[in-house]
């Protein structure tokens, strides 16, 4: 044995590693950390210059971000008598009074219905493709194949316009279930694709193996090849969600009002009663969360799928 | 425990023909070879036979049964595959349950069945371990396992020694053949080494181009092949070939090659043209008073034998001798051929003539 190794790194290789990796996550996690600061932040400490690292936090942000508001005379104020909670306390602090609450909790709510039945229907349908097109003789099957990934090749919001236009005809404007086709119709192609490729690494043997010990061809599939494919598939699901999640330019564009999904509603947030930073700032980290949530559920799939099938066992 | 019958199966893949026309019978217990080179269709015949292709024509009886139309799960056998194909999410004792499984058999029932089976394959230590980190005999041992837990109708082996460690080969060809005798089950085993087919089969198919090319008993394949490619893929060393122009008549004892007249088993067929003379190496001896002459070319020492190849005037001999005896490079020899052992080939059809030695066995092949 040689004291040199190719594959164990040494000392300082890893020390050079750890660096760099801890280096990268500050870089990607400060303007996070940030965003979080910001939305406990009075809305003079966060336009305050030099930035402040160190201030009083409040909840300030959260109450304006979940309520409607309106200004009132110091009269009228004292007429409703001494606030009842310490929401309306921050509020009636400023002169205003709470009139409602806003509309950020039903659009949050949208954003999740369209977010996971998108990514929900893009799963099943990318499965049930990938797995024909992997096992089954599909008549012009790589044509087909071809086709499918063409139809992600240009920026989709190109076709915003007879999208639109579409929709409208069929009246499907600012509807929860327009926006869960078109975010599908968007993702089918990529979650064909990487799922056909994880289908493909597993061995046909399995499924013969179950048809002859006396399953069904499906329940082989259900039994069998699922759970193989259960890493392939929850990392095409994230990949599926971040997108429809993130979306905003056909959010703005096709919904207003019912299926308004959070992406457009945060910077409407900016309007109400001054540029109220820590309000946006409260709406954007409330809104990473589920994604955050997910992902770190899935994680370890995550990171087998990512590089599952570079290495040949 | 099943009989096999196998009727003019014939399995096409687009345009390309897999294979052509074959019929053999599998009798209840036998341990049945089905041999041939890579792409002969071997294995598409047992898949054929299993269900996992469906044959374009022909008929598959199994314990009398035509079942040559239905899927895999209603055919009650047995598969075991080259990779083993074990289910990687199960541990060793979910993968050996599973087929009880679909069967619905009930839990205590399934536990029995399965620590029985693991105790006849001695496996009961790693039944709790995951698949993953197993040898590859375990690996074997757990697949075989799968398949016998059920008791089904056959099993059918797809190169199952093919992914071992050629040490461990061995070893597990003796269990595989010990647990077959002890169980009793019609077998049958798809491998392309001939040495393996010999040693383990109680018969032998031998298959090329998609074409059964002889159906028996290893010794009579060996002994009496059917086909030129037969007499050439079975034996280490295989079969010489003296290549020669010249006729033979029916009743024939006597074959012309060259000069030389060389006596064969009288034979039932005539034929002119294009003949060969196979003999097999260790029925090749040296004896001066020979007319027919060979120049030695080169030796091979085998241990107790050795292999010594000579350049004649029809052809390369090779003969199979004691290694006692004294051979060098360059000698020129006589050879006599052993006249019992003799086989007369048309070279056009690549065929056996029938003669007293072999119609025995190419009379039911």
């Amino acid at each position: 044995m040689s004291s040199f190794s190719v594959t164990e790194p040494s000392a300082r290789q890893k020390y050079f590693a750890g660096t760099l990796v801890s280096l990268y996550a500050i870089i990607t996690l400060l303007p996070l950390l940030w965003i979080i600061a910001t939305g406990f932040k009075s809305p003079s400490d966060a336009i305050a210059y030099p930035p402040e690292v160190f201030f009083e936090p409040t909840l300030e942000g959260y109450v304006n971000l979940f309520t409607t508001q309106t200004r009132v005379t110091a009269e009228a104020a004292a007429e409703l008598g001494e606030p009842q909670t310490w929401y309306e306390q921050i509020v009636r602090d400023n002169d205003m009074i709470i009139v409602g609450p806003s509309r950020y909790g039903e659009r949050f709510f949208n954003s999740v219905i369209i977010g996971f039945g998108s990514t929900f229907l893009c799963i099943v349908l990318g499965t049930a493709a990938a797995y024909a097109f992997s096992r089954f003789r599909v008549p012009l099957k790589d044509d087909l194949m071809f086709f499918i990934l063409s139809t992600r090749m240009m920026p989709p919001i190109a076709v915003a316009i007879p999208i639109f236009l579409m929709f409208r005809q069929l009246g499907l404007n600012d509807t929860h279930a327009g926006m869960i086709l078109l975010y599908t119709a968007v993702n089918l192609s990529l979650s064909v694709w990487l799922i056909h490729g994880f289908i493909d690494e597993i061995p046909i043997e399995y499924e013969e193996a179950a048809l002859i010990d006396g399953y069904t061809r499906f329940q082989a599939f259900y039994k069998i090849v699922l759970p193989q494919a259960a890493t392939g598939i929850a990392s095409t699901a994230i990949f599926c969600l971040i997108f429809a999640w993130n979306e905003y330019a056909f959010a703005v564009l096709l919904t207003s009002g019912t299926a308004q999904t959070a992406p457009p509603f945060i910077p409407t947030i900016i309007g109400v009663g001054g540029q109220d930073w820590p309000a946006v700032a409260a709406g954007a980290t409330i809104f990473l969360v589920p994604v955050m949530v997910f992902t770190i559920l899935l994680r370890k799939h995550l990171l087998r799928g990512i590089t599952f099938g570079a290495v040949r066992k | 425990m099943a009989q096999i019958r196998i009727e003019n199966v014939r399995k096409e893949f687009g345009a390309f023909t897999a294979v052509q026309s074959s019929s053999f019978t599998i009798e209840d217990g036998e341990f049945f070879m089905l041999l041939g080179p890579s792409g002969c269709g071997k294995t598409t015949t047992l898949r054929t036979m299993a269900g996992l292709e469906l044959p374009t024509s022909g008929n598959i009886y199994i314990d009398g049964e035509e079942v040559g139309q239905k899927p895999a799960s209603q055919r009650d056998i047995a598969f075991v595959f080259q990779m083993f194909a074990l289910y990687p999410h199960m541990k060793v004792g979910q993968n050996i349950a599973y087929p009880l499984r679909s069967q619905g058999m009930s839990r205590v029932e399934t536990k029995r069945k399965v620590d029985e089976v693991a105790q006849i394959l001695g496996i009961q230590d790693i039944l709790k371990k995951p698949v993953g980190g197993l040898s590859g005999g375990d690996r074997q041992r757990v697949a075989l396992g799968r398949a016998i837990v059920r008791d089904p109708k056959a099993f059918f082996m797809d190169e199952p020694l093919g992914a071992l460690d050629a040490e461990f080969r061995e070893h597990m060809s003796e269990e595989l053949r010990a647990l077959h005798d002890r169980m009793g089950a019609t077998t049958v085993y798809v491998t392309h080494d001939q040495l393996e087919a010999m040693q383990m089969g109680d018969k032998i198919v031998v298959m090329n181009h998609g074409v059964v090319e002889q159906f028996g008993v290893p010794q009579d394949i060996y002994d009496w092949p059917a086909t030129m490619f037969c007499a050439s893929f079975i034996g280490s060393p295989s079969m010489n070939f003296l290549t020669f122009d010249g006729m033979v008549g029916t009743g024939a004892d006597t074959v012309t090659v060259g000069e030389t007249q060389i006596q064969m088993p009288t034979l039932r067929d005539g034929a002119k043209g294009a003949l060969a003379l196979g003999v097999r190496p260790e029925h090749v001896r040296f004896d001066d008073s020979s007319g027919y002459r060979g120049e030695v070319i080169a030796t091979e020492y085998l241990g107790t034998t050795q292999i010594v190849t000579l350049d004649s005037a029809h052809g390369m001999i090779k003969a199979r001798i004691p290694s006692t005896d004294v051979v060098r490079v360059g000698e020129r020899l006589g050879l006599h051929f052993d006249a019992r052992t003799i086989t007369i080939f048309d070279t056009e059809r690549g065929t056996a003539l029938r003669s007293a030695g072999n119609e025995g066995v190419l009379s039911h092949g």
